[in-house]
């Protein structure tokens, strides 16, 4: 899987790519609107992260171009959070998504592995990890085949965790994602932590393969072990 | 007190006095001058007697006032000598009257054939009790006729002359630095007004200025602040990842997290803020305030669950309006997590919607300090709180023209949230 992240903050776009590398995808920064329209004109890719704002360019011009052209590559809008307009726009032009800055890098993931499943998982709507196989469309979670009850809030928390597997997603980051976007002004996130407690025991009582280990005073981490 | 009442009342107290002062004066010289001509008419009547006397010596016989206004008696040279004219007041029966009236009487001696006689003349004298009575009317009509003059003069022409000053008062009144509207400045022929006209709006546009420059600061300030804040919590995420740390060290990571991610709250919240004056949130569409305020309980839940407080909804009305339903989500949500926040643990928050009405009560000790609780960094006192809550919710009712009341009764907070204003 190829990922072109058109980013001129070196250091963010640094974050970007590690953070994508990681999870074994191929990935190609570059800064400018002159050096992004070079590269899409040549390779194709799978996903694109655009940036609005470029030094010598607007993004969105980028994704006109791209439609323009009938390209088939998902884009994923990232721009400042206070841009409403770019979100609109951007998604009237086409966007597959809009990721406000900040983020963190595990909604980073989870929103580039959801348009990529969107575009090309031709079908395959399951998430597998170890005897857990969780199932995106429908929201049934199953062990060794059979299934296991969770609530909304438990589903969305293992299939996040789940999407980072292996990765350090912090509290504010779940929170955020599971708890909906006004969650965020409350300032301490530990009541998550029961609905961790009870994803835990339900997840044990069917001998699930998995554990989510807690990170002490950041967050969470989903492991084969 | 008004500016106009103001002048006339100094002028009706210092009339008071100048007038009674004048009065008195104007009574002792025109009593000065009516002695003084009734006693050279008293002077010329003795003359003419005496003279008459000299003629008709039966004058001499009159004794009595019945048909006269003077009585000669004789006297001896003894009671003559030393004896000059004497000018003094006394009482008369006045038969028009029908009682004693004051009368002026000139005293005098003279010789006429060797003898000596006493004259007596009077004229009757002006009644001082009822020149004081008619002094006093007339000067009571006088003062009355002052004061209404200048009320009228206050009213029509003082009026007139201050209406470009009552004007700049009113248009005062209703500026607000925060609605960015032009005060429109009468023109005025009077050098004063248009002093202070000219500096009223030397000095709006000045604070205008600053305050927009301060806004435009704060935006501008968080707006550059969001990124470095995103790359420093997210290089920290990767190397918690990817370092393999020891729990202590991974301890203080948390920590610096934690600190960062506070930081951007209150980045936020400050971008929020800007955005929401600089009314960045046009967009209206229909609002079912129930649903939403259901809708956001129900995504504090577990963090009223975790803080062991509950939140009891009772509804009696429905409220449905149109508006922006973001700026609507945001309010509600910071009013709610703001009950919950300041609640102790094992007491419940209550949340009630009546028509045209929601309320939000939540446990608390003592009143909260009303000037101060909706302004920035005020209210805040626990670790954590990023002190810009109600500020939030302040700056959203003034936009979406609500009315957002802060009250304490039987040790409750309460936070109304009320539709008809």
């Amino acid at each position: 899987m190829k990922i072109l992240i058109i980013e001129d903050e070196k250091d963010m776009s640094q974050n970007m790519q590690a953070t994508l590398e990681k999870e074994n995808f191929l990935v190609e920064p570059v800064a400018t609107y002159e050096e992004a329209l070079s590269k899409i004109g040549v390779y194709d890719y799978d996903c694109i992260l655009l940036d609005i704002g470029l030094p010598d360019g607007n993004g969105l011009e980028i994704l006109r171009t791209l439609k323009d052209k009938g390209y088939s590559d998902s884009v994923i809008i990232v721009s400042a959070k206070d841009s409403l307009d770019d979100k609109v726009h951007g998604l009237e032009l086409g966007a597959d998504d809009y990721l406000p800055k900040p983020f963190h890098m595990a909604e980073l993931n989870a929103r580039v592995k959801a348009v990529l499943r969107r575009r090309k998982l031709d079908g395959s709507n399951l998430l597998k990890i170890a005897n857990v196989s969780i199932n995106i469309d429908s929201h049934l979670v199953a062990v060794d085949g059979e299934e296991l009850e969770l609530n909304r809030k438990e589903f969305a928390v293992l299939f996040y965790l789940g999407t980072n597997q292996d990765r350090l997603v912090s509290k504010s980051a779940l929170a955020e994602h599971v708890w909906g976007d006004y969650i965020d002004q409350t300032d301490n996130f530990d009541f998550i932590y029961s609905q961790i407690k009870n994803l835990r025991k339900k997840l044990s009582d069917k001998n699930a393969g998995l554990e989510i280990k807690a990170v002490y005073g950041i967050g969470y981490k989903l492991l084969v072990p | 007190m008004k500016l106009l009442n103001y002048t006339t009342t100094y002028f009706a107290v210092i009339l008071v006095f100048l007038l009674g002062l004048w009065a008195l004066i104007f009574y002792f010289e025109i009593l000065d001058e009516i002695y003084d001509s009734m006693d050279d008419g008293l002077d010329n009547q003795k003359m003419l007697v005496i003279r008459k006397a000299k003629q008709d010596s039966s004058v001499l016989k009159k004794n009595a006032f019945e048909d006269g206004n003077y009585i000669i008696t004789p006297t001896t040279p003894e009671f003559s000598k030393g004896v000059t004219d004497a000018y003094r007041d006394t009482l008369m029966f006045m038969e028009n009257e029908e009682e004693y009236e004051p009368v002026r009487l000139l005293e005098s001696v003279f010789q006429q054939d060797g003898s000596f006689y006493k004259i007596k003349v009077v004229t009757s004298m002006v009644e001082e009790d009822d020149l004081r009575k008619e002094l006093f009317f007339s000067l009571l009509w006088l003062y009355l006729g002052l004061i209404l003059t200048i009320v009228l003069l206050n009213s029509f022409f003082q009026q007139e002359a201050w209406k470009p000053f009552y004007k700049l008062l009113r248009r005062l009144e209703k500026f607000s630095i925060e609605k960015d509207n032009q005060i429109e400045f009468e023109d005025t022929k009077i050098e004063e007004f248009q002093l202070l006209n000219e500096r009223i709006d030397r000095l709006l546009r000045k604070s205008v200025e600053s305050y927009k420059s301060q806004k435009e600061f704060i935006e501008n300030a968080s707006h550059e602040l969001q990124t470095p804040l995103a790359i420093s919590i997210n290089k920290l995420e990767l190397m918690a990842e990817s370092a393999e740390l020891p729990p202590e060290q991974m301890e203080e990571l948390g920590a610096v997290l934690q600190c960062l991610e506070r930081l951007t709250r209150l980045n936020r919240s400050l971008l929020l803020l800007s955005r929401i004056e600089n009314r960045q949130f046009a967009e209206t569409e229909k609002i079912d305030w129930n649903a939403l305020v259901k809708q956001i309980m129900a995504e504090f839940e577990d963090f009223a669950a975790h803080r062991e407080v509950k939140i009891i909804l009772s509804e009696e009305g429905n409220i449905e309006n149109s508006g922006n339903k973001d700026l609507a989500s945001i309010l509600i949500s910071n009013l709610l997590k703001n009950a919950i926040f300041h609640s102790p643990s094992d007491t419940s928050v209550e949340v009630s919607i009546s028509s045209g009405k929601i309320e939000f009560k939540n446990p608390g000790t003592k009143p909260l300090e009303k000037s101060r609780i909706f302004s920035r960094f005020k209210g805040a006192e626990k670790e954590n709180s990023t002190g810009l809550g109600l500020a939030i919710s302040k700056a959203i009712v003034d936009k979406i023209d609500l009315e957002l009341i802060y009250a304490y009764s039987n040790h409750k907070h309460h936070f109304n949230l009320n539709f008809n204003i």
